[in-house]
C-alpha cells in the first residue's frame, strides 16, 4: 500500500534519512521504532510531502506522491497525527473533529462522528470543551480521532503514547488495534516504545542515524536481543 | 516579570543594579550627546549652534531611573518602583494640566518643572512612568495574591466570555440604539457625522477581523484596499457616469482582485514579515495614487464624486429640470439632514451587513480553516487543507470589505486624495481589532467607540490620541496580547442525542 525506497531528506545541509526502503502492506500495522532524533518522524513527514524527499521515490496505492504538496497527499487516503498532537487548542473538541472532516463529503459528519466517539467515548463526553483544556491523553484520543474523521484507508501515527501514563498507553494502542481490525485502517505507528509498539504491529523496523538497521516482523524483533539490549531496557516489566 | 526570586530571600543586587543601569545612561549619552546636545538654528546671517545640555542630562538621568526600575521589578522589588513611579507620573499629570488649576503666571512656572519642555515628549515620560507604575503594581498585587499569569488569564477570559455572553443581549440593545438614533433629539448633525465615522470603523474594523482575527494574518496595509475601493468607484462614476450602487460590487471586486494580486506572493510570510511586507504594499498603493497624474490626478485628488441617491432619487435642494428629488418624491420639506441621515443608514447596513457575512462564514468550512490557520499551520495541512488558497480567501474577502468601505468614503467626501490613506489608517484600524480582542466582533464596535467616538467628541483630546493609541497598544501588548476581549465562542454544538442511542461504531466506509 506503501512505498518507500531510497529516500533521502536534507535539513538543509543535515542530511535526516540516508536512503530509507519501507514496505507497508494493506491492512497491517506496521511499526517504526528507533532512538531520538532516528530520523523517524522525518521519514513520517516526508511520507506526507514537507519536507520534500531529495532522492528517492515513495508510492502510495501505485501513485507515486513524492514531491506532491501535503494537502494533495492528504486528500489521497492517508492521513495523519503528527507528532505533538497539533490539535487546535482554542477549538471545542467538536470543531477539532469537524476540522478532520475537511476533505470529506459533508454527509458522512454525523457517522463518523459516531464512529469516533464509540473508539473514544470520552471525547463524546467533552465535545463542547476547548481542546487545549484537555488532558495529555485526551488529546491524543483527539489527535487520533481527528485523523479518523477523513477515513483514511492508511493512518500515520507519530509517537501517540509519547508523555502517558502506562494505563493510557495500553488503552490508546488497544483502539489502534480496534482500528485497524475493525474498520481495516492500514496502520504505521512511529514509536520509542518499543515494547507495545512491537507487540502490537504484525512487522517492525529498526532506525538509527536515518538508515533502517533491520526489520522482521514483531514477535521476532521483540525476540532479538540487540534489540531487547538497545531498546527494552524501559519496557522489560511483564505484560 | 514578578522575578523567580522573592523579595524575602534574596537582597537586592545592587551591583547588577548599577552596571545595568549605569551602562544604559552611558549609550544614551553617547547617542544624545551630539543628536540632542547641538542644534542648528537659523540665525539672522546663517546658522548658529545652540546647545541643550541640560536635556542631555535630562535624558540620560531618566534612562538610569528608568533601567534600574526594570532590573527592580525583575529582582522582584516592585515597592520601590511603585512609590517612586506613582506619585512621579501625578505629579507630572498635574504639572501637564497646570494651566487648568493654576493662574497663568503660576503654571508658567509650574511648566518649567517638566523635564524637557516638549509637550509630545514630556508626556511621553509621562506615560512611561505611568507604564512602570502600573507594571509595579500587577508585580506587587501578583505577588500578595499568588495569581499567577494564568490563572489572570482565565479569569480575563472568563470576562471575555461573560462579555461575548452579555453581547447577546447587549448586541440587539446596541442596533435598536444605532437604528433610532437619527431620531433621537441630541442627533444634530455633529452627532450624526461622528456616528457616521464611527459606523465606518467598525465596518472596517470587522473588515479587517476576517483577516486578523479570524485568519491570524498580520496586515498592516488595509488601508490599500480601503483606497483602492475608494478610487475605483470615484474613477468609474466619473468615466462612465454610473452611480453609487452599480460601482459599489465592482470597487469591492476591484480591491478583492488587488487583495489576490498582492496577498499571492506573500501569503506564504508568516507574522513580522507579512505584517513588513503589507506595509509596503499600503505605501506603495498610496505612492501609485500619488504620482499616477494622468489617471488619479495625484496629490490634487478628485473631487465631483456623485452622492449615493435613494432608489434613483438625489438628495438636492433644487434639481435639473424634471428631475424628481427625495424629498419632492415624499413630499417633504427638503432638510440638509435627510441626506446625512441616508448617509447613515446605508454605512449601518454595510457594516451589519459585513458582521453578518463574518458571522455566518465562521460556521462553513472555509471560516473554520481560516481559524485552524491561525492555530497551527501544520496540523492544517496535514488535514488535506490548502494554506495558500485559504489565506488568500481571508485576505480577499477581507480586501473586498475594505473596498466596500472606501466607496462608501469616496461618496461621503466627494473628495478624495491619496492623503486620506495614510499608513495612520491601517493603524487605527488594526488598533481596533487588537483593543476589541482580535476575533471578536462586539469588541470591536467597543474599541472603534472609544478610539474614534471619543476623540471626536472631545476634541481637546484629538491632539494626544496618537499617544493614546500607542500607549494602549503597549499595555495590552504587555498584558494581554490576544486583546481585551478575545473569548472565541465554539460555532457549533450538537443537539444532545439520547444517551442510548445505538453506536455505529465500525461504520462501513
Ligand atoms: N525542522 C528541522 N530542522 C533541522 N533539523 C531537524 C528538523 N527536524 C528534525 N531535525 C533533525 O533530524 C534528525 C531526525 O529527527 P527526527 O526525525 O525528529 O527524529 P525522531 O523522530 O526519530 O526522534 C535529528 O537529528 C533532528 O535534529
Ligand atoms: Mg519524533
Amino acid at each position: 500500500m506503501l512505498s518507500i525506497s531510497g529516500v533521502h531528506t536534507f535539513y538543509g545541509k543535515i542530511e535526516a534519512l540516508r536512503g530509507v526502503d519501507l514496505e507497508v502492506g494493506e491492512g497491517e500495522i506496521v511499526t517504526l521504532i528507533g532512538a531520538n532524533g532516528a530520523g523517524k518522524s522525518t521519514l513520517l513527514m516526508t511520507v506526507c510531502g514537507n519536507p520534500r524527499a531529495a532522492r528517492g521515490r515513495i508510492v502510495f496505492d501505485g501513485t507515486p506522491i513524492t514531491g506532491l504538496p501535503t494537502h494533495e497527499i492528504i486528500r489521497m487516503g492517508l492521513s495523519q497525527a503528527p507528532e505533538g498532537r497539533r490539535i487546535f487548542p482554542h477549538m471545542t473538541v467538536l470543531e477539532n473533529l469537524q476540522m478532520g472532516a475537511t476533505i470529506s463529503d459533508p454527509q458522512y459528519l454525523d457517522d463518523d462522528l459516531e464512529r469516533v466517539y464509540g473508539l473514544f467515548p470520552i471525547l463524546k463526553e467533552r465535545q463542547d470543551q476547548r481542546g487545549g483544556t484537555l488532558s495529555g491523553g485526551e488529546q491524543q484520543m483527539l489527535a487520533i480521532a481527528r485523523a479518523l474523521m477523513s477515513r483514511p484507508r492508511l493512518l500515520l501515527l507519530d509517537e501517540p503514547s509519547l508523555g502517558l501514563a502506562p494505563i493510557l498507553v495500553k488503552q490508546i494502542f488497544a483502539v489502534i488495534k480496534e482500528i485497524n481490525e475493525r474498520e481495516k485502517v492500514t496502520v504505521f505507528l512511529v514509536e520509542q516504545n518499543a515494547f507495545h509498539a512491537l507487540r502490537l504491529a504484525h512487522r517492525g523496523y529498526v532506525m538509527a542515524n536515518g538508515r533502517i538497521l533491520m526489520t522482521g516482523s514483531g514477535a521476532e524483533l521483540l525476540a532479538n536481543e540487540e534489540i531487547r539490549a538497545a531498546y527494552l531496557e524501559g519496557g522489560k516489566q511483564k505484560q | 516579570m514578578a522575578g523567580e526570586t522573592s523579595a524575602d530571600h534574596t537582597p537586592i543586587d545592587a551591583q547588577e543594579l548599577f552596571k545595568e543601569a549605569g551602562a544604559t545612561a552611558l549609550v544614551v549619552f553617547a547617542l544624545c550627546f551630539s543628536l540632542v546636545g547641538f542644534k542648528t538654528e537659523d540665525v539672522p546671517g546663517g546658522l548658529d549652534i545652540i546647545t541643550r545640555f541640560d536635556d542631555v542630562l535630562v535624558a540620560t538621568a531618566l534612562a538610569f531611573i528608568g533601567r534600574a526600575a526594570l532590573v527592580l521589578l525583575r529582582q522582584g522589588y516592585p515597592l520601590p518602583v511603585l512609590a517612586t513611579a506613582l506619585p512621579v507620573t501625578i505629579l507630572l499629570i498635574v504639572l501637564h494640566f497646570s494651566d487648568a488649576v493654576f493662574s497663568t503666571d503660576t503654571a508658567a512656572v509650574l511648566k518649567r518643572f517638566l523635564p524637557f519642555g516638549a509637550p509630545v515628549i514630556d508626556w511621553l515620560v509621562t506615560i512611561l512612568a505611568a507604564v512602570f507604575a502600573i507594571r509595579a503594581a500587577i508585580a506587587r498585587q501578583r505577588a500578595g495574591s499568588t495569581m499567577t499569569t494564568e490563572e489572570r488569564e482565565k479569569a480575563m477570559d472568563r470576562i471575555g466570555a461573560r462579555v461575548q455572553r452579555a453581547a447577546r443581549i447587549l448586541g440587539p440593545l446596541i442596533l435598536g440604539f444605532a437604528i433610532i438614533l437619527p431620531f433621537l433629539p441630541m442627533a444634530d448633525r455633529r452627532i450624526l457625522d461622528i456616528a457616521i465615522l464611527v459606523v465606518t470603523y467598525i465596518m472596517l474594523g470587522w473588515g479587517l477581523n476576517i483577516v486578523v482575527g479570524l485568519a491570524g494574518l498580520l496586515d498592516l496595509g488595509y488601508v490599500a484596499f480601503y483606497a483602492v475601493g475608494a478610487y475605483s468607484y470615484a474613477l468609474l462614476a466619473q468615466h462612465y457616469d454610473l452611480g453609487f450602487w452599480v460601482c459599489l460590487p465592482f470597487a469591492g471586486l476591484m480591491a478583492a482582485t488587488a487583495g489576490i494580486i498582492l496577498g499571492f506572493p506573500v501569503l506564504r510570510l508568516r507574522g513580522d514579515y507579512l505584517a513588513i511586507v503589507t506595509l509596503g504594499f499600503g505605501e506603495m498603493i498610496r505612492i501609485i495614487l500619488l504620482n499616477w497624474y494622468e489617471f488619479t490626478k495625484g496629490p490634487d485628488g478628485l473631487s465631483g464624486i456623485p452622492r449615493p441617491t435613494f432608489f434613483g432619487l438625489p438628495f438636492t435642494r433644487s434639481p435639473p429640470e424634471g428631475v424628481e428629488t427625495f424629498h419632492s418624491f415624499f413630499n417633504l420639506a427638503y432638510s440638509p439632514t435627510d441626506r446625512i441621515i441616508f448617509l447613515y443608514y446605508v454605512i449601518l447596513v454595510m457594516a451589519l451587513a459585513t458582521n453578518l457575512f463574518t458571522l455566518r462564514i465562521r460556521k462553513l468550512p472555509v471560516g473554520r480553516a481560516w481559524e485552524a490557520l491561525r492555530e497551527d499551520e501544520i496540523a492544517c495541512r496535514s488535514l488535506g487543507i490548502n494554506p495558500r488558497n485559504t489565506k488568500l480567501t481571508a485576505f480577499s474577502i477581507g480586501a473586498m470589505f475594505g473596498g466596500f468601505g472606501g466607496s462608501f468614503f469616496a461618496t461621503r467626501q466627494g473628495f478624495i486624495s491619496p492623503e486620506s490613506f495614510t499608513f495612520i489608517e491601517s493603524a487605527v484600524i488594526l488598533a481596533i481589532v487588537v483593543l476589541g480582542g482580535m476575533g471578536s466582533q462586539i469588541g470591536v464596535v467597543f474599541a472603534a467607540i472609544l478610539l474614534i467616538g471619543l476623540p471626536e467628541i472631545f476634541r481637546e483630546l484629538h491632539q494626544y490620541r496618537m499617544l493614546a493609541f500607542g500607549a494602549a497598544m503597549v499595555l495590552i501588548m504587555v498584558w494581554r496580547p490576544q486583546g481585551l476581549l478575545a473569548h472565541r465562542e465554539p460555532t457549533l454544538h450538537l443537539p444532545e442525542r439520547p444517551p442510548d442511542a445505538p453506536r455505529v461504531a465500525g461504520a462501513a466506509k
